[in-house]
């Protein structure tokens, strides 16, 4: 029995189109998965279930729930639908609590609001829904604020609002896009359990084809706001049809030649025994919050590093105190002998030879500057050690990288909002090549881009490290990511390189516990080949 | 929580204190003779020494500003030069007037910009918004003053409704006295609404595109409850903080319109105090401004800590 079904749902916002005829069901107890890359229409189909589309919409079609047309009703009819037949997870846990409200009061609400229970019943209830999606109140009380709980917990919340009031479909938008790779298995095994256990219907919109292979009954593949492929899941991954399909697959298990280093390696980045550590403001005392213990590497000149591990687990405090934008409490980090940061301030000498790249092409630039200032950016680095270039000459040197990077010189007259995300991280490329560094760090870089795009920007660092005998440092949680990319690879937890080796040695043969759970937990592809 | 509260408190027993030291140097210790300043220049040389004396101007810079500050600590703010009065008793007389006018504006004012804000923000680009919004326009662009002689004339002189200045002493009853408060208070309160309900309008618009906002609607609630539930509070954050500043502001800032309506306000006892050169008024009625501002804003730190968990710290 269908729970869900579109039917002909054709959708019109600003005067595009955003959906065209798209049809498909979420049956009970099973789980649908809609996939596809950014803007192809797959949120806008979750808004149109629970009609919570943008203002000016128009839509045509029909999406039914069990025999209720949904699009004919009226607004206070649909806030008995919302929440109480439909329930909806977000990608963003972080964000999609309220900050001020208790979540024992944020799930209550719900039942509140549709089972009419007293708060005091409506609280009972809701611990024991917080208990059932993993947050037992003795771990967990009710009172806590979502502040005070991380990722995975809050989106266990999300999830807990979703199901509290029982309902036949539940739809999670992008639910583990968010989460690291150990958070990501066991929410998505949660999800399961649901599905299993009070058979919902459950529909998934993603982007990672990993996340779907293991997770889903049905597959419906998403282009430019239609639906250019349905298969049941195991045949999907043996037999898929469309090219599109086809090349969201290869884009996934997308293979970078990476051309070994020729000369005899030197090392260039020497990280030894770095200590770092926090402390919470405190008015007579600092509570002390150790981020870094004991940090050791070397990167080689040419040495492509990659760097994996959990969000908190000190990735970022390291590039940071790499970068000379953070001291460190003990320990040395020096490049080609040099200190990177020396008597109490960062050494200028080195802070120009160790660029960055970030994980948000959007936030990540000035919107007010046009690529041209946001490319030359680093050339204040260079201030005072050599002549730099000007006007005809600055243009044309800004025009060369923006030609190394894929992009045209006279890009550079635009601003960065008439980029979209691949092309930014490709002015971000340009920025951090400007000045040759002899170390580039990415942070993150590829992890907001869809995979096809992904591809694209791995094989550009790639060729660009190749091209100038570039080392790099690539922090990242995903383990695909790091298989295609570096040589060797260190694996970080609660601030210690607990296993590091030559890249794929580690993946295939990992000794330490955790590098063993990480990639038991990532998501994997089925072993398949499309013809 | 414990620790925050703390901070604050010091900082501002510190802001306090260098407020102090600095307002002294700048009327005592700043070039030129106080007393013969406040005497002018035809005073007689032995009139000067006697005030000089009386001043204590003869003794050392250090122990005059400790037995300042010792003194105000126990409510001993000096002397009057031209009133030959106390200046505690002066102060404390003008606060029974600006201080009820300051409170009245303000919740004049919160009452009418919250909603206000609100509404507009819940009917972004409608015909309601504009309408608030070339509303508050006008209201931020009208001086004060000139709206309380369009209130003057309107209800005081052609109406009749109140009377067109002057304050009875709450003496007279309590509705008497907010009577004669309620003019001004009207006149000090529309222009602060006005940006009080721009600032509301674009907090609560910042909220609305909020992810948390979504998930109410996703679980049922409707538009405006769930803009009342989740929106609302969320939204007070940054309305606090100009509360804050408007309410330090509708305690000093009415000198003009205490002038208008002729009321014996903390603003009009300054304004004489400076124009009679009456230094021992000006230096005690600024530092307690300060005070106000200072301990106001202690005040609002503690509203953001009971509005926002996240200030509260880890429990």
């Amino acid at each position: 029995m269908s729970a869900l079904c579109f039917s002909a749902l054709t959708l019109r916002l600003a005067g595009r189109d955003i959906l065209h005829d798209v049809s498909f069901e979420v049956p009970a107890g099973q789980i649908t998965a809609l996939i596809g890359e950014s803007g192809s229409g797959k949120s806008m189909t979750a808004l149109a279930a629970m009609q919570l589309l943008p203002a000016g919409a128009q839509m045509r079609g029909r999406i039914t729930l069990g025999d209720q047309d949904l699009t004919g009703l009226d607004e206070s009819a649909l806030c008995q639908i919302r929440g109480r037949k439909i329930g909806m997870i977000f990608q963003e846990p972080m964000s999609a609590l309220n900050p001020l409200q208790p979540i024992g009061a944020q799930v209550a609400e719900t039942l509140i609001l549709h089972q009419g229970l007293d708060p005091r019943a409506a609280m009972t209830q809701a611990q024991a829904v917080l208990a059932r999606v993993g947050l037992p109140a003795d771990q967990f009380p009710p009172d806590r604020y979502p502040h005070q709980l991380s990722g995975g917990q809050r989106q266990r919340v999300v999830i807990a609002i979703a199901i509290a009031a029982k309902p036949d479909v539940v739809i999670a938008d992008e639910p583990t896009t968010a989460l690291d790779v150990t958070t990501q298995a066991q929410i998505l095994a949660l999800l399961r359990q649901l599905v299993d256990e009070d058979g919902i219907g459950l529909l998934m919109i993603t982007h990672d084809l990993a996340v779907v292979a293991q997770m889903a009954d049905m597959i419906h593949v998403m282009r430019r706001g239609e639906i250019v492929e349905s298969a049941p899941a195991d045949r999907f991954f043996r037999a898929m049809q469309h090219p599109y399909s086809k090349a969201l697959l290869a884009a996934s298990t997308h293979q970078v030649d990476l051309i070994a280093p020729t000369a005899a390696p030197a090392p260039l980045l020497c990280v030894h025994d770095v200590r770092r550590s926090y402390g919470a403001p405190g008015l007579w005392r600092r509570a002390v919050k150790p981020a870094l213990r004991g940090v050791s590497f070397d990167i080689a000149a040419g040495g492509r590093m990659g760097l994996v591990g959990e969000s908190g687990c000190g990735k970022s405090t390291l590039a940071r105190a790499i970068l000379g934008l953070d001291p460190i409490d003990a320990g040395s980090i020096t490049l080609n002998g040099a200190p990177v940061w020396r008597g109490g301030a960062p050494n200028p000498d080195i802070r120009r030879q160790i660029q960055v790249v970030f994980q948000d092409p959007f936030g990540s630039f000035n919107p007010r500057h046009k690529v041209q200032r946001l490319i030359a950016e680093p050339l204040h680095a260079l201030r005072g050690a050599a002549s730099l270039p000007q006007g005809a000459a600055l243009r044309a040197m800004i025009g060369d990288a923006l030609i190394e990077v894929g992009l045209r010189p006279d890009d550079m007259d635009r601003y960065i909002h008439e980029f979209s995300g691949g092309q930014r991280q490709r002015i971000a490329i340009a920025r951090a090549l400007l000045i040759r560094p002899q170390l580039i760090i990415f942070d993150e870089a590829v992890s907001a881009l869809d995979v096809s795009v992904r591809a694209q920007i791995l094989d550009l660092i790639a060729d660009i490290s190749a091209r100038h005998g570039l080392a790099y440092l690539f922090i990242t949680h995903d383990l695909t990511v790091v298989r295609e990319i570096t040589d060797d690879v260190l694996v970080m937890r609660a601030g210690q390189i607990v296993e590091s080796g030559p890249t794929a040695q580690v993946l295939d043969a990992p000794q330490h516990a955790y590098t063993k759970t990480l990639l038991a937990a990532a998501p994997r592809l089925p072993q398949t080949h499309p013809e | 929580m414990i620790q925050f509260v703390m901070r604050r408190f010091l900082s501002l027993i510190a802001a306090l204190a260098v407020s102090s030291v600095v307002i002294f140097l700048v009327i005592e210790v700043a070039p030129g003779d106080p007393a013969s300043f406040m005497l002018g220049i035809n005073a007689q040389p032995d009139t000067v020494a006697a005030l000089r004396a009386e001043l204590g101007l003869d003794q050392p810079k250090l122990q005059r500003y400790v037995s300042w500050v010792l003194g105000m600590l126990q409510g001993d703010f000096g002397i009057s030069y031209t009133y030959r009065a106390p200046v505690g008793q002066m102060i404390a007389d003008r606060l029974w007037v600006s201080l009820p006018l300051a409170i009245y504006a303000l919740a004049l004012s919160t009452l009418i910009a919250i909603p206000v804000g609100a509404y507009a923000a819940a009917r972004r680009g409608r015909a309601g918004d504009m309408m608030v919004m070339g509303a508050t326009q006008l209201g931020v662009a009208v001086p004060n003053f000139w709206f309380a002689m369009l209130l003057v004339l309107m209800f005081a002189i052609k109406l009749q409704w109140f009377s067109a200045g002057g304050f009875p002493g709450w003496e007279a009853g309590l509705g008497q006295g907010i009577m004669a408060l309620s003019l001004p208070a009207i006149a000090l309160a529309l222009p602060q609404a006005a940006i009080l309900a721009r600032i509301m309008r674009s907090a609560l618009l910042d909220v609305l595109g909020e992810d948390y906002m979504r998930t109410a609607r996703a679980k049922g609630l409707s538009r405006p409850r769930a803009i009342w539930r989740h929106g609302m509070r969320n939204a007070m954050i940054p309305v606090l903080t100009i509360l804050g500043l408007q309410f330090s502001f509708l305690l000093a800032g009415a000198i003009i319109i205490e002038q208008v309506f002729y009321l014996p306000g903390l603003g009009r006892l300054v304004f004489q105090a400076i124009t009679q050169r009456d230094l021992i008024v000006v230096e005690s009625v600024v530092m307690l401004l300060v005070f106000t501002v200072i301990m106001v804003n202690f005040l609002v730190d503690l509203a953001y800590l009971w509005v926002d968990p996240r200030l509260r710290g880890d429990g």
